[in-house]
């Protein structure tokens, strides 16, 4: 690896440079699609939690695996192991139809969900109690109260978590490369591979994940500001 | 399960040793306890850098913090896979590597726990030391290091616990720890991936669960410990303890 | 022994002190009173450099304490503090908290440094608390222990900010006895404090400070008695029918 002219003159090739769209596409793709999963299942994770200890048990279970388990692991769990329990009808199916990318998404956004179903809790015990109580002095039904007067606060409070959590996210898109998704690390390795250009080869997603990033944090704190300055005007 | 189990089990503790390197589990809390302390000192001098008074020291430091947090753990290993052998001149082996991209890694964040710690510490404290004389150095030596520290014990440990589960990554770049044996045994069978990747996940879970525990064990000694005057810095929200990235 | 000329403080657009000039003689006791607010607080800070000052001088036995070139460590070891928070150091024994200045400033033999402190824990009525932890005391206590701590650098002169506010009332009476000792034994005391029954007792003058200024200095009995100022009047007649 030596740096002379040459070695960035691989990221002038058009090639290369459809290669790194496509890969970032492709990061970008795996990012919303565990986020949105991630989110949706984080709720209804921290609405299950309310019911009762069976709901309450089996949701600890499902967090505490997805914390204590590397995501790594939680990968290579979803896309060696789980095919192979699958019944054997299935599995050509599976092996056809169903490549690294859906593991992926699966590992990612229920490894997200178990976060984000914390972080809501924390958000909701922020919610002052008599909130439920006068939802439902008012004739409206728990779910209603739950979905009009709770979440929305219970997001508000939990926001910099969940911001928090999402710039994780984003990042552990990288870990799919292991299971040849073809995302910025994954193409990475491949152009250097190629052309042995490898500072250029590395430069390109590490800029590319700093700008995400700080995109994701300005758009956090943006959120922030939104959310209290409504707060702030209705007074 | 129990086959794999009895017969590979060793292979998942202690990989080829002594046939060859040490690996396994063995290599992962290696690896994991190494990382910890060469980062302790880094945090700690982030966490200064970044309250100094000299504004160089203050905004380098941020630089630092938020680039690493920026980028994927992933590419920081590869990162320090190329650049390590352009720096020191020779190859180190790839347990070697991680361990320096983990330093690299938590010295930005044990560096903004401790940081948050420091800044916790009633200014009282501060104020009390220098006006007895004690300088800059003294005052945090003395006064407020041991407190900082003391009380991000369970922060530090959340940071472990993360650590042994970053190191998982190293099997990419080819280091034989747990994850890479699990590789290995998965290689061998090749009809039951799903027990070995569980029998792994289990693994984890052991170790992360019982330091998880004991963290929060040590969070309440030192809540009880310190009732009333500076509570404890709590072991980090989940957000802080989310992912391997 | 302390000098104040011109002096003037700003916090932003707010002005905490306002061209105060005033002198402290040495074995001198004098406390500061006056309503929340009027700088008491400010002004004392500023003797060892704990706040800083944007106009005039401050010296403490002839050394201008805001120089630049002056070892600020040094200066703040012959002045004692006592805060309202006291601020004793939670992870030392009470013992270890006395010491641990004499030892790492003064450079004294850590043994001396042990024994001065004992006989210091001695003198407040707390020598046999020499091994407990600050939590382990009551606000009472834990003051008279910092006041150890002050008085174990042996300054000159010594610096109360409000030492009896934060306690509660049953406590405030031990924490003043060994004050108004300290007074009788002739240190220099500079004290902000409500307790004006210690004023009287012990105070060779008393400053009134309202908005920033002083706006009468007088010794306790007249300044009680017959206060001049209009503000201090209002002041007096408060404190004597809360």
């Amino acid at each position: 690896m030596v740096f002379t002219s040459q070695t960035f003159e691989i990221l002038t090739e058009r090639h290369t440079q459809w290669l790194f769209a496509k890969a970032l596409l492709t990061t970008v793709e795996l990012f919303i699609t565990s986020g949105v999963v991630a989110f949706l299942l984080g709720s209804a994770l921290a609405v299950l939690r309310l019911f009762g200890r069976t709901g309450s048990f089996l949701v600890s279970g499902f967090v505490e695996y997805h914390r204590n388990v590397p995501i790594i692991v939680q990968i290579l769990v979803w896309y060696f192991g789980v095919p192979q329990i699958f019944p054997a009808q299935w599995q050509d199916w599976t092996n056809d139809h169903l490549g690294g990318f859906f593991f992926a998404v699966v590992a990612l956004s229920l490894n997200a969900a178990a976060y984000i179903s914390e972080d809501l809790r924390s958000g909701f015990r922020a919610v002052p109690n008599g909130q439920m109580e006068a939802g439902q002095a008012l004739g409206m039904s728990y779910l209603q109260t739950m979905r009009l007067v709770l979440m929305p606060q219970a997001i508000r409070a939990a926001l910099p978590a969940l911001v928090n959590q999402s710039l994780s996210l984003f990042k552990s898109t990288s870990l799919a490369m292991a299971i040849g998704v073809g995302e910025l690390m994954y193409i990475a390795l491949q152009i250097d591979g190629e052309t042995y250009a490898t500072f250029a080869a590395f430069l390109v997603p590490t800029i590319f994940y700093l700008v995400c990033t700080l995109a994701l944090m300005f758009f956090g704190a943006w959120l922030q500001r939104r959310g209290t300055a409504r707060v702030l005007r209705a007074r | 399960m129990f086959e794999i189990l009895s017969h590979y089990g060793i292979s998942l503790l202690i990989g080829q040793y002594p046939q060859g390197p040490l690996g396994g589990i063995a290599l992962t809390l290696l690896m994991s306890i190494a990382a910890l302390l060469l980062a302790f000192p880094v945090a700690i001098g982030i966490a200064l850098a970044r309250m100094s008074p000299i504004a160089a020291l203050r905004r380098s430091s941020a630089i630092y913090v938020y680039f690493v947090r920026g980028v994927p753990l992933l590419l920081l290993i590869f990162w320090a896979y190329f650049m390590l052998p352009l720096v020191t001149g020779f190859n180190a082996p790839a347990s070697v590597t991680v361990v320096c991209a983990l330093v690299i890694y938590e010295g930005a964040y044990l560096g903004e726990s401790i940081r948050g710690a420091l800044a916790a510490l009633p200014v009282g404290q501060v104020e009390a030391a220098r006006s007895l004389g004690l300088g800059y150095w003294s005052t945090l030596r003395r006064v407020v290091l041991p407190q900082a520290l003391y009380n991000c014990l369970p922060s530090i440990m959340n940071q472990f616990i993360l650590i042994v589960k970053n190191t998982s990554l190293a099997y990419i770049i080819g280091a034989h720890e747990a994850t890479f044996s699990a590789n290995q045994i998965n290689a061998q069978l090749l009809t039951r991936p799903f027990e070995v990747y569980m029998i792994l996940a289990a693994i984890y879970f052991a170790i992360c669960f019982s330091l998880s525990r004991l963290s929060h064990g040590i969070e309440r000694r030192i809540a009880a410990k310190r009732s009333g005057h500076v509570t404890a810095i709590p072991s980090a929200e989940p957000h802080i303890a989310s992912v391997t990235s | 022994m302390i000098e104040f000329t011109h002096v003037r403080k700003w916090y932003g657009h707010y002005q905490a002190l306002d061209d105060v000039t005033e002198r402290v003689g040495q074995g001198e006791v004098v406390v500061v009173c006056g309503p929340s607010g009027s700088g008491k607080s400010t002004l004392i800070r500023t003797i060892n450099r704990l706040e800083a000052i944007q106009a005039g001088t401050i010296t403490v036995d002839g050394t201008d304490v805001n120089n630049r070139q002056i070892n600020v460590n040094k200066l703040r070891s012959r002045i004692g503090f006592v805060f309202q928070q006291f601020n004793l150091f939670p992870h030392l024994s009470v013992q270890e908290n006395i010491a641990l200045a004499p030892v790492n400033v003064l450079h004294r033999d850590r043994r001396e440094a042990s024994s001065r402190a004992l006989e210091l824990l001695d003198k407040v009525g707390l020598a046999h608390k020499a091994q407990a932890y600050p939590a382990q005391l009551s606000g009472g206590q834990q003051q008279r222990v910092a006041i150890a701590r002050a008085l174990a650098m042996d300054p000159p002169v010594m610096l109360f900010d409000e030492p009896t506010s934060a306690l509660d009332p049953e406590m405030v009476g031990e924490v003043l006895q060994v004050m108004k000792q300290l007074a009788k034994d002739g240190m220099t005391m500079v004290c902000v404090t409500h307790e004006m029954g210690f004023a009287r007792e012990v105070a060779d003058r008393v400053w009134f400070m309202a908005d920033g200024q002083v706006l009468e200095r007088a010794d306790p009995t007249s300044f009680f008695q017959s206060p001049v100022h209009p503000r201090a009047q209002k002041f007096v007649a408060d404190i004597r029918s809360p």
